[in-house]
């Protein structure tokens, strides 16, 4: 039996940082590794449609005819299963807090053609970094890539007729 | 004598974290007759197995319940293992068991806070959340959520722990469990709190046992059956284990088993970070159960014993699966233990046996 049990704990507190923060002044720093939104390496993508099988909500589609990879953030639940299933491992999980979105938009990745394997791999030994943007771009006009390459080259991804959504999930 | 009323309790009440609906038959201020109604979250999620195959099933098995998130997506994973014979790699057995056990000491951290909070003690809810935080940022680190973990697949787990997060969760767990020892004094010491629970809504081994109870419900009425003793899969690793029994079985009773199974699970993990073995975290698994195939598997939840049972039909989408899940186990016991009991500790009583209706409807 006693009094006051957490009079110990609840002092303390007076005395110790405050355990939450003053949000949205302050925000968290995403931890690595952490779940968050799934993006395509659209230069590695080859629109094989793994991704959209395994999808268990339904939220990616693969369209090869208008090479487009899309994903509606509204459905994806970050299971990171469709990571799993990719043969090309271009998709991956950028860690990062949702913002707060204004509308629901599809987000729309628009795949370049790419170039045939054996030249894929005469660049790779040039030392081509598929992310490194400004080298891509390079590389895209001398790998004699479609236009729609060079355009996507900026790292944008389309987001429909829209445009770009910074607030999309 | 007085005149008999019903009293609707729920599915909205402050105390009740889910929907739950009781009619309350009382006479004066006590009550006669408690009949629980349940159904408000069904979602139909155990027919979803026939259209989801049994890799994507685990994302469906861990958004039955919010709280058991680890230990329903685990429990569905090894049903399936059970079925096709897989053999799961031991440090993906060990990290099952960790994060599981994590679970529960993020679970019974939320129930004492709900406790707290249904007692009336305000800063001891706050600080049993506050602690809660601490678990929650440690599953955040290592498995990249905070409620819904996707850790799990068929054949092992999808992420590993390297040395520098089993540092940090060392730290963690030995400042929470600083804390926490300093938190359940005021559970477990506090008169105000013993002035509410000593005594009320008392339920006997025998009842608990008969109506077929069964978690900290039942182990708090004296019977000391807990599924990990059983020493299943990770389990079947520990040097030690010993379900935390108590022979009162009324709410204080209940409130010292899980202030008491935190410091176990924390053990438990201590255990198994001591000696994570090394080696692969999952194995391939191909092909599909076999047609006619069942197997059933059991899982200690927070809230008590799950059963899971599943039936293969040569296709990669399994014919059946089905939970028995703790909460429905418990419904008959909290109606026994809520019979004779006053109006004003029905709150108290509901919320001791933990009620998870999310997994109870799926
Ligand atoms: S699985 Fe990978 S390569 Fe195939 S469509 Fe999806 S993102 Fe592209
Ligand atoms: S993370 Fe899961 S839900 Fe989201 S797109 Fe990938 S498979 Fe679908």
């Amino acid at each position: 039996m006693g009094f006051f049990k957490l009079g110990s704990m609840t002092m303390g507190s007076l005395f110790k940082e405050p355990s939450t923060l003053r949000y949205p002044f302050e925000t968290k720093e995403p931890p690595a590794g952490l779940k968050g939104r799934i993006v395509n390496d659209k230069d590695s993508c080859i629109l094989c449609g793994a991704c959209m099988r395994a999808c268990t909500t339904g939220a990616i589609a693969v369209d090869r005819k208008g090479r487009t990879w899309s994903i509606n953030p509204y459905r994806c639940v970050q299971c990171g299963y469709c990571i799993t299933v990719c043969p090309k491992k271009c998709l991956s999980m950028n860690p990062h807090y949702s913002e707060a979105a204004r509308e629901k938009k599809i987000r729309i990745v628009n795949v370049p053609e790419h170039p045939k394997p054996a030249r894929a791999k005469a660049d790779a030994a040039k030392g081509v970094d598929a992310g490194a943007k400004a080298g891509e771009e390079a590389a895209a006009a001398k790998a004699g890539q479609k236009a729609t390459a060079v355009k996507d080259a900026e790292g944008a991804e389309t987001n429909g007729a829209a445009g770009k959504d910074a607030a999309e999930n | 004598m007085g005149k008999q009323t019903i009293i609707p309790f729920g599915p909205q009440h402050p105390v009740l974290p889910e929907p739950i609906h009781l009619d309350l038959v009382v006479e004066d201020e006590t009550v006669i007759e408690a009949v629980p109604q349940i159904g408000f979250i069904h979602r139909g999620l155990e027919r979803l197995v026939q259209t989801k195959d049994y890799n994507q099933f685990v994302y469906v098995a861990e958004r039955i319940c919010g709280i058991c998130a680890f230990g329903h997506s685990m429990g569905y994973a090894e049903t399936v293992e059970n079925l096709m014979g897989v053999e799961v790699p031991t440090r993906a057995q060990y990290l099952r068991v960790i994060w599981h056990e994590m679970s529960r000491v993020h679970s019974h951290t939320l129930w004492l806070g709900l406790a707290a909070d249904a007692f009336g003690f305000e800063s001891l809810f706050m600080h049993a959340w506050r602690l809660r935080e601490k678990i929650l940022d440690v599953f955040e680190r290592t498995t990249g959520g905070r409620v819904i973990f996707s850790v799990v697949k068929v054949g092992g787990v999808t992420r590993d722990l390297d040395d520098q997060q089993i540092d940090y969760m060392k730290s963690v767990f030995a400042d929470f469990r600083a804390e926490y020892t300093k938190l359940i004094r005021a559970f477990l010491d506090d008169s105000s709190v013993k002035n509410r629970t000593v005594g009320v809504g008392t339920i006997s081994r025998a009842d608990a046992v008969n109506l077929g109870m069964v978690g900290p419900f039942l182990r708090a009425s004296g019977e000391p059956y807990d599924v990990r003793m059983l020493g299943s899969n990770g389990y079947g690793e520990l040097e030690h284990f010993e379900p935390i029994t108590d022979d009162q079985g009324d709410c204080y009773a209940r409130i010292r088993v899980r202030c008491e199974e935190v410091l176990q699970a924390l053990d438990i993990i201590d255990e198994m970070l001591a000696k994570l073995p090394a080696g692969d975290i999952a194995v391939k698994v191909k092909g599909a159960p076999k047609a006619g195939s069942e197997a059933c598997n059991l899982v200690e939840q927070p809230r008590g014993e799950c059963y899971y049972y599943a039936k293969g039909n040569g296709t990669k989408y399994l014919d059946r699966m089905r939970m028995r899940t703790p909460t429905s186990q418990n419904l008959a016991g909290m109606a026994a233990t809520l019979k004779g009991c006053d109006v004003a500790d029905v709150n108290m009583i509901v919320l001791t046996i933990d009620p998870c209706i999310s997994c109870t409807e799926r």
